[in-house]
């Protein structure tokens, strides 16, 4: 059923911190890790070992400069993976009912024995969220690790997505958007989480924390070590004293210090 | 987007077949016997073939079936049901004109009306993709449209309607270029819309997410040099149009065999460069934009 449904009982979903990931790709490689040997077909890589590999990912990090007019530039590591839109055209364009999002909890899900492999949901992401498996010839998209979050064979701190499980520095957070006292919400309130491309009207679950502007400007500080580093010997002596003033004396030498 | 030929093979020759069906079906020309089943013969070798054409991108053709289902939301399963309609019913109107020497009006015009019909669907996929600004306007349905009715108008021999309706389909096909080299900018989603970061200052792909190409890459991020672009162009409204125009002027019909031929290689160019010209705007995640 590719119509949407009109309202979740729970709206599970990601906030990823800008301000805290430092882009160590973790979580791209254990996403591609657990969604390679578990939920659907695998993610298969081409030519992974060859001159130009490529292959399936259902999150990629991304990195960005920000040019503040009056403050040094900004280094932004960037996650991408599914948002699991409120409103996901992926849904609706497709023709089969392959792509769907669940009424329970708001996933957006592909039914892979369904897919025809048209690409269209794709085509209808504004994220890249999607990826046509180039193995299996059918859409791939994050899960939100729906096989793990549920999963009572798994211990608990295991139930999240692998993406979160894994990050070493705390960006990613999962909850439930629907519930206003969850981690993910009082987060997104407290830190002014942000929609992608807003304007899109897909109204995105996910949330992005913006950075937290710089404390100080940094750019004109020495270092306490500095003093540290000044030149020790005021004039050379010995063999390196004679090098010196022999290289002085050749023509074509520059007027300036020693060393 | 990557201009994948089995699309523009698909909407090339199903636009003329189904023009073509639609001038049968409202009886113009309105042949019968032996005349008639060359005539829809060759509406449904366009049509038929080009739908087979559009099957080739599919990764799971065995399925195809499964997309006639979701027709209330997506308009890829509409197309799929309203092309399979126009067939059925365009071939129930041919077999009456060729076998029982008959032309059942009434059926011809639901046959004709669910022909363009079709077409009006292919354009409404296209039509939708918000991500894809170039096409998401009415400037899109309407060239869909005005080149199925102005090529079916050649195709079928209506000398005094072909010359107006081609040069109107030219003129929608330069209305969607003129309104779609502004839709992106218009549509304001830059690569500050989406990251969000855009308040802070000027934002800039610094790195991609891995050094060597992907899916997105491949399929969205199609770059066509822009001078190449601009010729292009005028050798589709050339083919597509001005050609054909003058070849129907002589009344000859050799001539007009080259005005459908020429008509229908000036509209594979123009297709050809709906896909390749078209932004997607996940290619502003990748800074190529």
């Amino acid at each position: 059923m590719t119509t949407l449904p009109t309202s979740t009982a729970k709206k599970l979903g990601l906030v990823i911190d800008l301000d805290t990931c430092v882009g160590c790709h973790a979580c791209v490689i254990s996403c591609k890790g657990w969604n390679t040997e578990n939920y659907g077909a695998p993610l298969s890589d081409q030519d992974p070992y060859g001159e130009n590999p490529t292959g399936t990912f259902l999150n990629r990090v991304h990195s960005y400069e920000i040019q503040p007019k009056e403050a040094p530039a900004q280094l932004i590591h960037f996650p991408k993976s599914c948002l699991h839109c409120e409103d996901a055209p992926c849904v609706t364009v497709c023709p089969t009912g392959a792509s769907y999002k669940r009424v329970e909890d708001g996933i957006v899900l592909v039914n892979e024995q369904d897919c025809i492999g048209c690409g269209l949901c794709a085509w209808a992401c504004p994220y890249g969220a999607r990826e046509m498996d180039q193995e299996e010839k059918v859409m791939k998209k994050c899960t939100l690790c729906v096989d793990r979050i549920y999963n009572t064979n798994l211990p608990e701190e295991d139930r999240e997505p692998a993406c979160v499980r894994t990050c070493p520095a705390g960006a990613r957070h999962f909850g439930d958007f629907a519930d206003p006292e969850s981690n993910v919400s009082i987060l997104t309130a407290e830190r002014g989480g942000m929609d992608l491309m807003p304007e899109m009207g897909t109204k995105p679950v996910n949330k992005y924390l913006p950075p937290r502007p710089k404390d100080r400007d940094r750019s004109e500080d020495v270092d306490i070590l500095a003093p540290f580093l000044e030149p020790v010997a005021t004039e050379a002596t010995g063999f390196l004293g004679w090098l010196d003033k022999a290289l002085e004396s050749m023509p074509g030498s520059s007027k300036g210090g020693k060393n | 987007m990557h201009p994948a030929p089995s699309v523009i093979l698909f909407s090339t020759l199903s636009g003329l077949g189904f023009g073509l069906l639609a001038f049968l079906g409202f009886g113009m020309p309105s042949p019968t016997g032996f005349m008639a089943f060359i005539w829809f013969a060759i509406a449904y070798l366009l049509a038929v073939g080009g739908l087979i054409a559009s099957t080739f991108h599919l990764g799971h053709p065995e399925r195809a079936l499964k997309a006639f289902k979701q027709w209330r939301s997506s308009w890829l399963s509409r197309e799929g049901i309203c092309a399979v309609a126009a067939l059925l019913v365009m071939a129930l109107y041919g077999f009456g004109a060729v076998f029982l020497g008959a032309n059942w009006t009434l059926i011809g015009v639901v046959g004709a009306v669910l022909s363009i019909g079709t077409v009006f669907t292919t354009s409404m996929i296209y039509t939708q993709i918000k991500t894809v600004p170039r096409w998401h306007n009415w400037t899109t349905p309407v060239m869909f449209l005005s080149i199925c009715i102005g090529g079916g108008a050649l195709l079928s021999g209506q000398v005094s309607l072909a010359t107006p309706l081609l040069i109107l389909a030219g003129v929608a096909q330069i209305a969607h270029w003129i309104f779609g080299d502004k839709a992106l900018v218009n549509s304001g989603t830059t690569l500050a819309t989406a990251t969000g970061l855009g308040a802070r200052g000027d934002v800039r792909a610094f790195e991609p997410p891995h050094t060597g190409t992907n899916y997105l890459l491949k399929e969205f991020v199609y770059v066509i040099a822009r001078k190449h672009a601009l010729k292009l162009r005028i050798i589709a409204i050339v083919l597509m149009v001005v050609l054909p125009v003058l070849l129907l002027i002589t009344h000859s019909h050799i001539l007009a065999a080259f005005a459908v031929l020429s008509h229908l290689v000036g509209v594979f160019a123009a297709r050809w460069l709906f896909f390749a010209e078209a932004e997607h705007v996940v290619g502003l995640y990748y800074g190529k934009r």
